[in-house]
């Protein structure tokens, strides 16, 4: 093939559907040798540099941090934490320009460097990553911050707990994108560095086979890797014909396997893994060193660029310095682009920092990308449809997107579109496809979000409803049981006053004060040595009280009183 | 004369065989309630805001599947939800209604805290329970729960109620629809 080190395979390769051959202008930022940034004056970190959960700091303004300590982190199930990329002191923590197409801001740890470049204790390297177990290698992974660096940096641990029997692993090193090279020069600078990953994740998945599929433009990639492979190693470095987007996932599944990933399903289904070559590299210094990812190579080209290279660079760098670093603009420039010219967005500013998924910064020319002319009216000729990679039909998604009938694009699996920019690349009338797939897709997210929130506010209503019925049944039943009490009591009082008991008792009260009277009687102590006159005085008490005899009841009452 | 009577009886038979059978499926196959108004409730936001001069979303969408309310009442619910309620129920779209035509962004209430003097009236209006507080304690709403339904405002004896716009971030953004006068700068590989 290439290089005569090189075995020749007898592997049996695919063709995806449709896919352009794009002049593939990587020979610009090749020409020279990677280099590695200077530490910036501020390194500013996004909280959200994945798919998921945003992280939440760690530090506070004014803590000094260790190059590789983390500074943010999320126990969500779909996170990824940050850590320093150098040692400094956090400088602030706020809403600073990000890149993401909205050019909103979002919140940021700004870690201004000391210089000393002082690492943290890093975790125990594991280097007999052979015996380890696949969940402390997969721990390590999400603690080290890793995710997918070829754009999608979705948490790359996640994706390597399948739960699925794995065959085969891809790593991809297509790299299918005209202008973006980091992942050549990758792989041309540190084959060890990804071989190595690939075996960490060929015991981790306990994989069959391994698979590097890298484009046929990047031979001198190729050769290198080669050279590299063991003998007892169970990868394999597959050159796959360029064919923008043969990078895409499914696409690269497709080319090397001839199987097709069902619509909304993914790879695991069909017992694949795939992941990128960078991502597989900083697997590696995760597992082996013990380094959390912290840098990563950034191809800084197009004609807007006074010398376009790669660049290996801390990670939170602002794109100013590192366009600074790359000689700064020519005077050609006309637009700044974060990732490639297909599938990259516009930067309003330079003044963003660079962040785990940030492969490339593209400073074109007016002669790179003129203005593409008013868009026309769709004349049905299906160049989209022979162009889009996914087999969908672009033609009918964009009229459903038109009219904003977003159930129906769905029905055409909206969903299934990769964003490739194929179809709005081969459009005769420039229709600008892809940004109506986008808009159909977020409002679509936005509409099922409404719709979910909807449904949960109404259960809450109807709670809230039950609720309030169950606590006035229970208020009236209290009602009414205090009604029927006060019914009861004076029904008993009734009752108890014919009652026997009462009578029994009045009758013992009464035989106590007559026993009490009766001792009186017996003995009372003014009756002892009386004269005369105070006795015949009693005996006519006596005899008055012996003539009125009154009833036994009243003399108590007497008592009483 | 037979066949007369033939006939008679085959007729006869056969409108008590599908009479039965029609008594029984009505029996077998009886649906509880009103489907359509499950329908129409299910496209309605759920604020249970009361802006349509309804007691909530269910009495409004009983009343639109009785045909005694119009489509356009519903604020929170806007163009589209209007227009979803047309498509449904195969009634003309109307424009809002003007007194409900105040589409406002979409906001969740704020309790002043400095302000609020515990008095529980607010928790007794909110209609998702999304108010968190007791007597004499300083009340909160509960964001993610709060549809913006706006039911806490009029009650607060201090107006210590603020709606506050959901802000526009990065998660929550969308793309926007694609403007055909001014077409983007796309980049094209030079052939």
């Amino acid at each position: 093939m290439h290089t005569p080190t090189v075995k020749q395979h007898a592997r049996q390769l695919w063709r995806f559907h449709g896919g352009l051959h794009l002049p593939d202008n990587k020979a610009l930022s090749l020409q020279r040798p990677l280099r590695t940034a200077d530490l910036p004056d501020r390194l500013v970190l996004p909280l959200q540099q994945h798919i998921g959960e945003p992280a939440e700091p760690l530090v506070r303004v004014g803590d000094s941090v260790l190059k590789g300590q983390k500074i943010a982190d999320n126990p969500a199930p779909v996170s990824s934490p940050v850590h320093a990329p150098t040692s400094g002191r956090i400088l602030e923590i706020s809403d600073q320009p990000v890149p993401h197409p909205s050019g909103l801001p979002g919140p940021c740890i700004i870690i201004e460097p000391d210089g000393q470049d002082r690492w943290a204790t890093l975790p125990e390297p594991i280097t007999d990553y052979r015996s380890a177990s696949a969940g402390t290698l997969r721990t390590r992974i999400r603690e080290s911050g890793i995710v997918g660096m070829g754009g999608a940096t979705f948490p790359s641990a996640i994706k390597l707990n399948p739960g699925k029997p794995i065959k085969t692993l891809i790593i991809n090193g297509a790299e299918c994108e005209p202008y973006i090279t980091c992942d050549d020069l990758l792989m041309q600078t540190y084959p060890e560095r990804v071989l190595e990953g690939a075996r960490i994740l060929l015991r981790l998945l306990d994989a069959e086979e391994c698979l590097i599929a890298v484009e046929d433009n990047k031979p001198s990639a190729i050769s290198i890797l080669h050279t590299h492979l063991q003998e007892q190693d169970r990868i394999e470095v597959v050159s796959i014909p360029t064919l923008y987007p043969s990078g895409g996932e499914k696409q690269l599944i497709r080319i090397l396997t001839g199987l097709e990933v069902p619509s909304s399903g993914y790879p695991a289904q069909l017992g694949i893994v795939c992941h990128n070559v960078a991502t597989t590299a900083a697997i590696a210094d995760a597992v082996l060193e013990g380094k959390p990812l912290i840098s990563r190579i950034v191809t800084l080209t197009g004609d807007g660029i006074a010398e376009p290279c790669n660049i290996e660079t801390p990670l939170g760098i602002p794109a100013s310095d590192l366009v600074v670093q790359a000689a700064g603009y020519t005077d050609k420039v006309s637009q700044l682009i974060l990732g490639g010219p297909m599938m990259g967005f516009d930067l309003p500013t330079d003044q963003i920092p660079i962040t785990k998924g940030a492969n490339c910064l593209l400073a074109v020319s007016e002669a790179e990308a003129p203005p593409t002319g008013a868009t026309l009216a769709c004349i049905r000729c299906g160049r989209c449809a022979e162009a889009c990679p996914a087999k969908l039909l672009p033609q009918q998604m964009y009229w459903y997107s038109r009219a904003k009938d977003l159930e129906k694009a769905q029905d055409y699996n909206l969903f299934d579109c990769i964003e490739c920019g194929c179809c709005s690349h081969v459009c005769p009338s420039h229709i600008p496809l892809v940004q109506y797939f986008r808009y159909a897709k977020t409002e679509s997210w936005a509409k099922e979000k409404e719709r979910r929130e909807a449904e949960h506010a109404k259960q809450r209503h109807e709670f809230r409803i039950a609720r309030l019925e169950r606590l006035e049944a229970e208020r009236k039943a209290r009602l009414r049981k205090k009604k029927a009490d006060l019914k009861k009591k004076p029904a008993r009082k009734k009752a108890s006053g014919s009652d026997g008991s009462k009578k029994a008792a009045i009758e013992a009260a009464l035989q106590r004060a007559a026993a009490k009277k009766a001792q009186r009687q017996t003995a009372p102590k003014n009756t002892q040595n009386l004269t005369a006159a105070q006795q015949a005085q009693i005996e006519a008490a006596d005899q008055r009280r012996a003539e009125q005899a009154p009833p036994a009841n009243d003399t108590i009452r007497e008592e009483k009183e | 004369m037979t066949p007369m009577l033939i006939s008679i009886l085959t007729i006869t038979g056969l409108a008590t065989l599908f009479g039965l059978l029609l008594g029984y499926a009505n029996v077998r196959f009886h649906v509880e309630g009103d489907p359509i108004t499950d329908q129409i409730e299910s496209l309605l936001p759920q604020t249970q805001c009361g802006q349509c001069g309804f007691a909530g979303c269910r009495p409004y969408a009983e009343a639109i599947a009785a045909g005694e309310a119009e489509i356009n009442k519903c604020p929170p619910g806007g163009e589209s939800g209007m227009l979803a309620l047309a498509d449904l129920l195969g009634r003309d779209p109307v424009p809002l209604d003007s007194e409900h035509a105040a589409v406002k962004p979409k906001a969740i209430a704020l309790i002043k805290e400095q302000e609020c003097i515990g008095c529980t009236l607010c928790l007794q209006a909110c209609p998702v329970d999304a108010i968190l507080g007791a007597a004499k304690q300083m009340h909160v709403v509960i964001g993610s729960e709060c549809t913006g339904c706006e039911l806490c405002i009029p009650p607060c004896p201090v107006d210590c109620i603020v709606m506050q716009p959901i802000e526009q971030d990065t998660s929550n953004w969308r793309w926007p629809f694609p403007d055909p006068s001014h077409p983007e700068v796309a980049v094209r590989t030079t052939e």
